[in-house]
């Protein structure tokens, strides 16, 4: 007997449901059953397949009434079948599968799926893992990304990524990585992984804005909600919170930087009016949970920064000094080029141009700031101010051909011919 | 699961060694070894003669190649192993810290792979 074919209206009901589902519980679905077997991409394939059975089956059964204790019932039967196909070697999956039986229970009567995400994205960027494939990893295993999408989000060809990706997942498999939230001891430096792996990420969506593709407009996005869910996860961290308080400084401040109509506004130039005021005053009260920890790192200090620089809304002025001492904090922590140039800046704005340029100076020593765009951009600002026009126009130059944003290439020229006919 | 800590370090540096530093090294083995025996994962360790005494072999049957030496030549070199017991790659690492091989080498973490029977 076949199977009554589903009328469309059915059809699209399901595929809504199983839509739903997968966006709602996608990450948590597979933190379990990667948890449990330690096998992220056997986890993917089961879930995938559970999916797929979904979008056949419901439109013929109905919706279930727990869909996350169905579709991980499906996933534990494609986990023992693989099992069975493979060798031996695979024994583990048949009691992972025996393992999920309680959880599946609970989860049908309970209706929650646990969350074992944070456990997933421990495993994801523990120090075995190659840092460069650190945040795709999250991206893939928590967000759900196809590694199409993630690879046009890093700027990579699909083989590459997908095959990076694989290899990744094997070493979680076969080098016997953890999938646990590390105790106590070593968690404020694994959490700086995790962290690190999801500011990757947002940086990412965020520093091409030119690239209006659909795969870089999310991440940014994503890289909040990510963001959020540590926060959430990992409450007892302070530096969580400094991230999203990070982040959403930043975010706040996305249209006023990149205007709708194109082009660059650095944020000295920017109207505090198109700032996101909504976004600030949540940034402003997660930083203030997150210092109430007592316990200072390295991105509550960049969200510090960040706090400075947005007073202006209220001020009307920035307060550079607060910013150098900020910075020093910051440099006692990481050695960073990046960040002793933004110190520069700011102590050329308390002591004089001289002084910001002495400073520049002292970078420079470490040779690596040769190719970095905004250091020349900084150095070209200063001897403008100091009225050397020479010094000046060569260090835009050496900025306008560092930068890889046509926004910020034609801001700098314009920048260089004011400075040249001043 | 099982993992294989191999020891790499700089033979020249070993037999230039001053007695004094010669005993304390050891001591630092004798224990580290017996650390692991007590706490139940020492599964196998061994030091190794340094590379001038290695032989390798290379292809089959008449094709078979004897050369003096180690496989590839390196700044360090293989000078032993443990095999040990572990939960996890954390612990494996755990104990790989431990190590007094890390001191003036590198001890390199290694999976042991499971053949199905």
């Amino acid at each position: 007997m076949t199977e009554p074919v589903p009328g469309p209206d059915e059809q699209s009901s399901a595929w809504r449901a199983a839509e739903c589902a997968a966006r709602e519980s996608y990450g948590k679905l597979l933190a379990l059953l990667a948890v449990r077997s330690n096998d992220v991409a056997a986890a993917e394939d089961a879930l995938a397949d559970a999916f797929a059975a979904a979008l056949s089956r419901w439109p013929v059964t109905g919706v279930p009434s727990t869909p996350d204790a169905w579709l991980l019932t499906a996933a534990r039967h494609r986990l023992v079948d693989a099992a069975r196909h493979r060798a031996a070697e695979d024994r583990a999956h048949a009691a992972v599968a025996a393992d999920l039986e309680p959880a599946i229970t609970e989860i049908a009567e309970e209706g929650d799926v646990p969350d074992l995400r944070l456990s997933l994205m421990f495993a994801c960027t523990h120090p075995a893992i190659d840092a460069a494939v650190r945040a795709p990893l999250i991206l893939q295993a928590v967000l759900g990304f196809d590694a199409r999408r993630i690879a046009a989000a890093f700027i990579q060809s699909p083989d590459a990524m997908a095959q990076r990706l694989v290899r990744a997942k094997r070493k979680i498999r076969d080098a016997g990585i953890p999938m646990h939230v590390p105790d106590v001891r070593v968690m404020p430096e694994r959490i700086d992984a995790v962290l690190d792996a999801i500011y990757v990420a947002f940086a990412d969506g965020w520093g091409n804005p030119q690239d209006t593709t659909m795969e870089r407009q999310g991440l940014t996005a994503e890289a909040i909600r990510l963001a959020r869910l540590v926060a959430g996860l990992a409450d007892r961290e302070p530096e969580p919170l400094g991230l999203l308080a990070l982040l959403l400084y930043i975010e706040s401040r996305r249209l006023a930087h990149r205007p709708p109509a194109g082009g660059y506004v650095p944020l000295s130039s920017q109207d505090t009016v198109a700032w996101d005021g909504a976004l600030i005053d949540e940034a402003e009260e997660i930083l203030d949970r997150a210092g109430a920890m007592g316990r200072m790192g390295r991105f509550q200090l960049e969200a510090a920064i960040q706090s400075v620089h947005v007073a202006r809304r209220r001020t009307g002025t920035t307060d550079w000094a607060a910013l150098v001492m900020l910075y020093d904090e910051l440099l006692r922590i990481t050695t960073s080029d990046v960040v002793a140039t933004n110190r520069a800046v700011a102590r050329a704005a308390v002591d004089g141009p001289e002084a910001g340029l002495a400073d520049l100076d002292r970078i420079r020593a470490g040779e690596r700031v040769e190719s970095y765009q905004p250091f020349w951009a900084a150095r070209a600002e200063l001897y403008s101010r100091l009225g050397d026009r020479a010094a000046a126009q060569d260090a835009y130059e050496r900025a306008i051909g560092l930068a890889s944003d046509p926004d910020v290439r034609r801001f700098l020229m314009d920048r260089s011919r004011l400075a040249a006919s001043s | 699961m099982k993992y294989l800590l191999l020891i790499y370090g700089n033979e020249k540096l070993a037999t230039s060694m001053t007695p004094d530093s010669m005993q304390q090294m050891h001591g630092a083995y004798g224990a580290y070894t017996k650390a692991l025996r007590d706490s139940g994962k020492y599964v196998a360790g061994e030091a190794l003669q340094p590379t001038p005494t290695a032989t390798s072999i290379r292809g089959a049957g008449s094709a078979a190649q004897v050369i003096d030496g180690p496989f590839a030549e390196t700044k360090e070199q293989l000078g032993g192993f443990y095999m040990i017991d572990a939960p996890d790659l954390d612990g494996a690492i755990e104990w790989a810290r431990r190590c007094p091989g890390t001191e003036r080498g590198t001890v390199e973490v290694r999976p042991i792979r499971t053949i199905p029977s």
